[in-house]
């Protein structure tokens, strides 16, 4: 029997909810207020379990005046473990309808946004050099976690996770092997250097900064999931800003624009692997 | 958490969703009780099913056929409607949020949950939280234990909670596990749950 958490539902949670989202942002600057509730009480229902906190004012209380903790916290709220090549048909679609546009411009800048420990940047850079753009590309791949972010920026991942890269690798329309791109050491396989020469790993929060660069591709995948309504609209409509003339936006495979008023503004390329090109 | 609610056998008021948890054998013991569901069925309908995550579901193929209600795949941000039955999609846990319009569905690629995603108990106690006493769920066949600590959710949120009987369903593990994790408002074979689910829409004794 697992130890019963605490209860989600209780109305109490959710005044004590709204105090520590206060309190993250007011002593840390991380705003998570506009995050998808449900999602949110999990997690935190998850981090007091963990913390041994019997209520999330507990939480609060240690949070604020213990520090130490705030980076293991924030594992809790942001934290996501994903794939290479996750979802081997978004790339094979890449390959397909969006690199052969790619190639017309002499210099390429692509941002993943909210790229977590990385997977996603390291597969684009394969998948780019691959087809031979990699060399003219530049990829910022941002996150709000920093912890997150050095392991991104690490490139290693534990060796029993290669078999099924390997095969989303494969399925995603691989001209090369993906052995080529990592050296097995330590149990961990670590992925190659002259990748990361054009991947910059670098701190970016869709919920309170504003745009840094002008861009031709852009993928956010199952971000937006774990935002209000509200809070997509601020982060679609700063991709929107982003990208260039006829630029394109991926997105996770069960999100959609349909609910913004940035819709407009994008054509759909390929609807089921969500991949839009701005008008 | 203590419950304070008493059980009840007829517990009154009607509900505004349903939700429904199934695993091994689950399409099955659905395909007996979703089509029964009348056009005019108000409560909207929330399924979890277990599935192999890296096939597209063909639930909505399967059931849209022959069921009176709408069927959908479950979209995030979607606003629920009354009367429309929702499926969780492959390899996302489903949940219940609030937004402006009132209740809609939240997707999260949250870790496996009884290794399981989508998780039984991931949509119930999200819905519990959002539904309160306004809620039934429901959990029928499967050979784990996914489900049972979120059907007592649904309970002490105040909603209604109903389990297939252990010896008619065709992998007894999760009625017997829900079972075991406290106390539940029905235990009924599926050719009884047609009736109690309609009383549950129209609020109506049985």
């Amino acid at each position: 029997m697992t130890p019963r958490m605490l209860d989600v539902a209780s109305k109490d949670f959710d005044i004590e909810l709204r105090l520590l989202l206060e309190a993250l942002y007011l002593k840390y600057h991380y705003d998570f207020r506009g995050y998808a509730v449900s999602s949110l009480k999990r997690r935190l229902a998850q981090a007091a379990d963990r913390f041994d906190c019997a209520t999330l004012s507990q939480l609060q209380d240690r949070v604020l005046h213990e520090p130490a903790l705030f980076p293991a916290l924030l594992d809790y709220l942001t934290v996501q473990v994903s794939e290479l090549f996750r979802d081997p048909s978004y790339y094979r679609t890449l390959r397909e309808h969006v690199v052969p546009v790619l190639r017309t411009y002499p210099s390429l800048k692509v941002w993943i946004a909210g790229c977590s420990t990385g997977e996603e940047a390291w597969s684009l850079a394969i998948l780019l050099r691959e087809e031979g753009l990699l060399e003219r590309t530049l990829i910022y791949a941002t996150d709000i976690n920093p912890t997150a972010l050095q392991r991104a920026e690490a490139g290693v991942y534990a060796v029993d996770r290669i078999a099924s890269f390997t095969q989303n690798h494969r399925l995603s329309g691989a001209r090369t092997s993906l052995s080529d791109y990592y050296t097995a050491a330590y149990g961990g396989a670590v992925f190659d250097r002259s990748l990361k020469g054009h991947i910059v790993f670098s701190d970016h929060s869709l919920a309170t900064d504003s745009v840094f660069a002008e861009v031709q591709l852009l993928s956010c995948r199952n971000v937006l999931i774990y935002f209000s309504r509200e809070l997509q609209e601020r982060a679609l409509g700063l991709f929107a800003e982003s990208l260039c003339h006829k630029g394109f936006l991926g997105l996770g495979a069960r999100e959609s624009l349909r609910f913004s008023s940035h819709e407009a503004a994008f054509t759909p390329v390929v609807p089921e692997d969500r991949i839009f090109q701005k008008r | 958490m203590p419950t304070s609610r008493q059980p009840s056998a007829t517990p009154a008021g009607r509900v505004d969703a349903i939700v429904v948890g199934a695993s091994a054998g689950g399409v099955d013991a659905l395909s007996l009780l979703l089509p029964t569901l009348p056009a005019d069925f108000r409560p909207a309908l929330l399924v979890v099913v277990h599935l192999p995550r890296d096939r597209p579901s063909l639930l909505v193929d399967v059931f849209s056929p022959r069921c009176a209600l709408p069927v959908h795949e479950a979209g995030d941000k979607q606003s629920i409607q009354p009367g429309t039955l929702y499926f969780a999609p492959p390899d996302y846990h489903l949940l219940v949020d609030r937004d402006a319009h009132g209740p809609s569905l939240a997707l999260s690629l949250d870790a496996p949950v009884h290794f399981s995603r989508p998780a039984i108990d991931v949509l119930f106690e999200s819905a519990a939280d959002v539904y309160g006493a306004r809620l039934g769920g429901i959990l029928l066949t499967g050979a784990n234990a996914d489900g049972a600590q979120g059907l007592q959710a649904v309970r002490r949120a105040g909603g209604v909670t109903l389990v297939q009987t252990p010896s008619t369903a065709r992998a007894s593990t999760m009625p017997s596990a829900a079972l075991a994790a406290g106390p539940v408002d029905f235990v009924l074979p599926l050719e009884q749950m047609p009736a109690v689910l309609r009383a549950w829409g129209n609020g109506g004794a049985i």
